[in-house]
């Protein structure tokens, strides 16, 4: 695991992203295949299960290095990350191999983790004991995060598909393509991702995802109409749709299968049997852009509904009956077995009528156009969206090919304007990850006569120096602690931003928010200038969204993990907590 | 029960029967000091007593009104009732722990307040002494069993490839750290290093705060490389492959635009703090050296242990759960509770 450690410390010692791409295409030449595939594996954002519970490797840790459970806890919060805590109490209590063996990452991965699997307790802790004392700290680290299942490395996928193109002299689409969906990692699989010849097997793919560039909010001094013409010009060289909320996906018909893949790369398939059944009617060779909707009498529900459906063991005849989902078409990425992602929008749409207005499904729709001439009419129509259920509009270029990534210039979204309220900071805690030693999760709470009701929790929206500026106050303004959690002095108020509310019993405030945010610190305000729990309710009220209680429950804490999706039974679990969510850039993104 | 012998009071540590303090943080009479950090070393006593190798730096951190009285180290001297010497604690050049003892000879107690120390080689001051005593006085600023320093050596290795890889791109690279002692040792190391590799160092430049310092560990013989004073004005941007030191208080500053542009350099932080990942990110420098000039947590528990102290006060840190553990491991600890700590590592 030596070579793979040393790539986690040069991509861990540098900023640059040109750095890092050298740093793994160095690595790519220089690793065994076997290993290589593996380390793409966890570069993307793959991760395992976790195989061993923290309390064995706690108690490992504790009888190793003799030390009283109480010292390691105050390690814990010095160091904030469980696996680095490890690895330095094990150096500072002289427990690690000076010299330690270099069992390559896939024999780490594929054999000796593996051989954790259905171990007793005693035995599980009796092997952990063994490897931890083989490894030297940094080794440790990462055999920890392995274990845990929480190895992920700083890069994102587009660094990582640029160095392996780099590395094999070919086109980096093609390598985004083959990284697509679900894969084991081998070296045979790393051959193929790295083949200059294009294979039967690239094209059982999904492609990749082409996304839009958000339109940022109008400025005051203009109007929206105003705004978006002075970014995109004239209107006639737009195709304008509803910018749906549910979950982006591909459907693929290929041959006499057909799969769904979101674009977080889970496989769905299995999730919505009345849309296959449906596609049954595609021709072979078509690959369709679109999105999931639960959708009734020709309206969409709310996500909540589409987001419990996915999370459900079984597909029930109640389930299909509550929420029926229908897939909303907007693109067409291959026609006949051909590419057709370089031909212009205009003419993709032309074949999606073709392809799928000629089924008349009421399972397979056609994304309709919003009609319209003029920003100013599509402005109209976007402060309309609420009502629709939609989060705004979609605005693409008639002459843009279907792009990669997030090329910009061609697709844009103009979403509706959050909902804000200010809010009192009232309790913070540590962050995880990079931000574990800064107190970086926050709560928030309204009035309610002279009592603060905490409302939300939000996690990303400040600077680095302002998140530097609050945790320093937060030490000194500490008024209790209740373990990680700090009550501090209600003195700061914040404009939060989310997309939607909604009644909720598991809230103290009876409010549930969906992807709140912090958008700035309001330091002109003072906590008697928050909003009321008062404010907030008529709020909710005037959205028209007095909807069942629970609704969202699992989504404002987190964009809820695909917990009860059925274990992968190959123990890769690709990408756990990455619930395919239909926002391009998640407001929520933490750490 | 009498009266211990070493105590705090509002001023610093005080020895009733010598009549003297140790390192007091107000203006008393009579100072004893174990080292010239501004912790420990600070304005306005009457007289201030240290180990011979620290005068020139306290000359510089005290003024020339400072009445100092320079003793060898292992030399006793006689305070009231007290027979008082210095012991090196290689924390920095001229570093000093200080032996009390009281009493008639064979029957005496022996205190020993420690200051700063550390086991690690350094180039730049004379190796820790064990010193056995009844009563040891320790800092605790790295006491949680996460810190474990590194052969110096490997480190000024890492901060050689680090230079050698900024170099070839033709960056800076500044590196911030305590400007006295830390930086020092710093480019002693990298001497060393340099030549362990076969070549004579590069020159390097100095940051004006630590250069007087600097001047005056070479005054005492310490053989450091040869430095540059990084001029006031200076052209933005020409430093590419060079290496300058600076205390921590430049990062961020407008002194830094000399470099140029973000791509033009690199910084990095050495101290022990830089352990934690967490905290080296937290920080934003581009790389953490672990180089500190406190004592890891085996050689915290390793000098106790060796001083074959039946008392031992803590001070300087993690006070509270260092107490804790050795009293869990049956050593007879106590808090003591002083001003001391609030220096950079
Ligand atoms: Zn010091
Ligand atoms: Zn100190």
């Amino acid at each position: 695991m030596r070579l793979f450690a040393d790539l986690y410390d040069r991509i861990d010692q540098t900023t640059s992203t040109n750095a890092k791409v050298q740093a793994i295409a160095d690595y790519i030449a220089a690793a065994p295949p076997d290993d290589a595939a593996w380390a793409v594996f966890f570069l993307t954002g793959r991760r395992m299960r976790r195989l061993v519970p923290s309390a064995d490797l706690s108690a490992v840790l504790a009888d190793l290095s003799s030390l009283p459970g109480w010292i390691i806890s105050e390690c814990y919060s010095a160091v904030g990350d469980f696996a680095e805590t490890i690895a330095l109490v094990l150096g500072a209590t002289g427990v690690l191999a000076p010299t330690p063996d270099d069992t390559p990452l896939h024999v780490w991965v594929e054999d000796r983790v593996e051989s954790l699997r259905g171990l007793d307790p005693i035995d599980r802790r009796r092997l952990l004991t063994t490897w931890l004392t083989q490894c030297d700290a940094r080794q440790t680290f990462l055999l920890v995060k392995l274990l845990t299942g929480e190895l992920r490395v700083g890069v994102s996928s587009t660094l990582v598909t640029r160095a392996l193109a780099q590395s094999a002299g070919i086109d980096a689409d093609l390598v985004a393509h083959r990284l697509m969906g679900e894969w084991r990692p081998s070296a045979e699989f790393l051959a193929r991702v790295l083949s200059p010849q294009t294979t039967e097997e690239d094209v059982a793919r999904p492609y990749p995802f082409y996304l839009a560039t958000p339109i940022d909010p109008t400025p005051e001094h203009l109007s929206d109409d105003a705004h978006v013409a002075s970014i995109l010009g004239d209107a006639a060289d737009y195709l304008v749709e509803w910018k749906w909320d549910g979950i982006r996906a591909q459907l693929i018909r290929r041959g006499r299968t057909t799969a769904i893949w979101s674009r977080g790369e889970e496989l769905l398939t299995d999730r919505f049997p009345e849309v296959i059944e449906a596609a049954a009617r595609l021709p072979a060779g078509t690959v369709l852009d679109g999105e999931i909707l639960a959708y009734k009498a020709g309206h969409p529900l709310a996500f909540g509904k589409l987001q419990k459906r996915i999370g459900r063991q079984n597909i029930t005849a109640r389930a299909l009956a509550e929420a029926p989902v229908v897939f909303m078409a907007y693109d067409v990425l291959e026609h006949a077995g051909v590419d057709v992602r370089p031909q212009p929008l205009v003419e993709r749409r032309r074949l999606l009528s073709t392809l799928v207005g000629g089924l008349n499904s009421s399972r397979l729709l056609i994304s309709p156009l919003v009609e319209g001439t003029s920003w100013p009419q599509f402005a109209r129509q976007r402060r309309a969206s609420r009502e629709r259920r939609v989060e705004g509009l979609m605005l693409k270029r008639l002459d843009s090919p279907y792009g990669v990534g997030r090329e910009r210039g061609a697709w844009w979204k103009w979403k509706i304007d959050p909902y804000s309220i200010d809010a009192v900071l009232v309790y913070a805690q540590p962050g995880h990850g990079r931000r574990a030693s800064l107190l970086t999760d926050y709560t928030f709470a309204v009035r309610d006569g002279d009592q603060l009701v905490p409302i939300a929790k939000a996690y990303s929206g400040l600077t680095l120096d302002e998140i530097n500026k609050l945790d320093g106050w937060i030490r000194q303004n500490t008024l209790e602690r209740f373990g990680p959690v700090r009550v501090v002095k209600p003195e700061h108020v914040f404009e939060l931003h989310f997309e939607a509310m909604a009644p909720s019993t598991r809230h103290r405030s009876g409010i549930a928010f969906r992807f709140p945010r912090i958008a700035r610190w309001r330091s002109d305000k003072l906590p008697a200038d928050a909003d009321t729990l008062a404010d907030v309710r008529r709020l909710m009220a005037s959205t028209g969204h007095t909807l069942e209680p629970t609704m969202f429950d699992d989504l404002d804490d987190q964009p809820a993990p695909s917990r009860d999706v059925p274990a992968d039974p190959s123990g890769l679990n690709p990408r756990p907590g990455s619930t395919p969510r239909t926002d391009d850039d998640p407001p929520q993104a933490t750490s | 029960m009498p009266e211990a012998l070493l105590q705090p009071d509002p001023a610093g540590i005080y020895c009733r029967a010598g009549s003297f303090h140790i390192d007091p943080w107000l203006a008393v009479h009579t100072a004893v000091l174990t080292h010239a950090h501004a912790d420990h070393a600070r304005l306005g006593s009457g007289v201030y007593y240290c180990a011979a190798p620290s005068e020139p730096l306290l000359r510089i951190r005290l003024g020339p009104g400072a009445v100092l009285k320079p003793i060898p180290y292992g030399e006793q001297f006689t305070l009231g009732d007290t027979r008082v010497s210095f012991h090196p604690a290689g924390h920095i050049l001229g570093s000093a722990q200080v032996r009390v003892e009281a009493g008639p000879t064979g029957a005496s107690e022996i205190w020993v307040a420690s200051g700063d120390y550390k086991r690690d080689p350094d180039p730049t001051c004379a190796p820790f002494e064990v010193v056995p005593c009844d009563v040891f006085i320790t800092e605790a600023t790295f006491a949680l069993p996460i810190y474990r320093w590194d052969p110096p050596q490997a480190t000024a290795s890492q901060m050689l490839d680090w230079w050698d890889q900024c170099a070839a791109q033709d960056k800076a690279c500044v590196v911030f750290g305590y400007s006295l002692g830390k930086i020092q040792r710093v480019i002693a190391e990298l001497l060393r290093a340099e030549r362990a590799r076969g070549r004579e160092p590069r020159p390097m430049y100095l940051h004006g705060a630590a250069a007087a310092l600097t001047e005056a560990y070479r005054s005492l013989g310490v053989e450091l490389p040869p430095t540059q004073l990084m001029p006031d004005k200076t052209r933005r941007g020409i430093f590419g492959g060079s290496m300058t030191f600076a205390p921590p208080a430049a990062a961020g500053s407008l002194w830094m635009r000399r470099f140029g542009s973000d791509d033009k350099y690199q910084t990095a932080f050495a101290s022990g703090w830089m352990t934690v990942r967490g905290v080296r990110r937290r920080g934003g420098y581009d790389r953490g050296f672990t180089l500190s000039d406190h004592a890891d947590w085996p050689s915290l528990l390793q000098t106790i242990h060796q001083t074959r102290a039946s008392r031992v006060l803590v001070t300087h840190g993690n006070i509270d759960s260092f107490v804790r553990y050795l009293r869990e491991t049956g050593i007879n600890a106590e808090p003591l509770r002083t001003a001391y700590g609030a220096e950079e590592d």
